[in-house]
């Protein structure tokens, strides 16, 4: 059985988890479980770093369905980075591009977060 | 094989299903959609079917001709009204702080063909993909 790690860092003001493993449902809960906690220590600028994702099904996708809402309520966002394509590709079926920050590198979200905050 | 219908069994399932496609001769993103299709089934079968009741078992069976790969999971839980169901508006969903439901979509369009029947408190799915 294979099975999801997160890291959490803080870099400056935002928060990053690291996704390392396969998001489905029977690992989707540890995620929103990390996700929750955050967001009730009102902590809304979460970078989700996916480059040790091997793998996603729509179970992780409705996490990020779940909760987006409630961090861009606040002012705050979601965004992804560093996906490898076969993960990417699952986001694409169902247009998450265009719903969701969706960025190469961590670096960018965390500049993008930035120009956010200056508009 | 023959599985408990519990997401404990998600990655072994999709694994075994995800080794026969490539021996078949699928490029890697067509094993890739394979397994994502095959875990979607099965985890709507965990869910909607059997309502994580882990006690009951889910049946996948692999067959193939020269052309088509199929994968066919039988269970015997609540069935799945493919009549009732429509495209999911993600951003509606999203709003609505709603997830889910996207799987059977995604099955649709990862696999060339999706049947669903229901025979004897049977319900069967079987999905193909075209080399």
């Amino acid at each position: 059985m294979k099975n999801l790690n997160i890291n959490h860092r803080q870099v400056g003001n935002y928060d990053v988890l690291e996704l390392i493993g396969e998001l489905d449902a029977h690992t989707a809960s540890q995620l929103e479980k990390v996700l929750k906690r955050l967001i009730n220590q009102e902590k809304h600028n979460i970078i989700v770093n996916c480059e040790d994702l091997e793998y996603i099904a729509s179970a992780g996708l409705g996490v990020f369905m779940a909760y987006i809402e409630d961090v861009r309520s606040v002012g705050g966002d979601i965004k992804l980075s560093n996906m490898n394509p076969k993960v990417y590709n699952v986001f694409d079926l169902l247009g998450f591009p265009t719903l969701y920050d969706i960025v190469p590198e961590e670096e960018e979200a965390i500049q993008k977060f930035e120009s956010d905050e200056s508009e | 094989m023959t599985v408990e219908a519990s997401t404990e069994h998600l990655s072994e399932v999709r694994d075994f299903v995800a080794e026969h496609a490539a021996a078949f001769g699928f490029n890697q993103q067509e094993v890739a959609d394979i397994r994502l299709a095959v875990d979607e089934a099965y985890t709507n079968i965990i869910k909607h079917a059997y309502q994580n009741n882990a006690d009951e078992t889910v049946e996948i069976e692999l067959g193939y001709n020269n052309t088509k790969f199929w994968v066919t999971l039988l269970d015997t839980g609540n069935t799945f009204d493919v009549t009732k169901y429509s495209k999911p508006n993600i951003c509606q969903r999203i709003k609505e702080k709603k997830r889910g439901g996207v799987g059977v979509y995604l099955i649709r369009k990862l696999m060339d063909d999706v049947e669903y029947q229901t025979e004897d408190a049977t319900n069967t799915i079987r999905m193909t993909k075209i080399k």
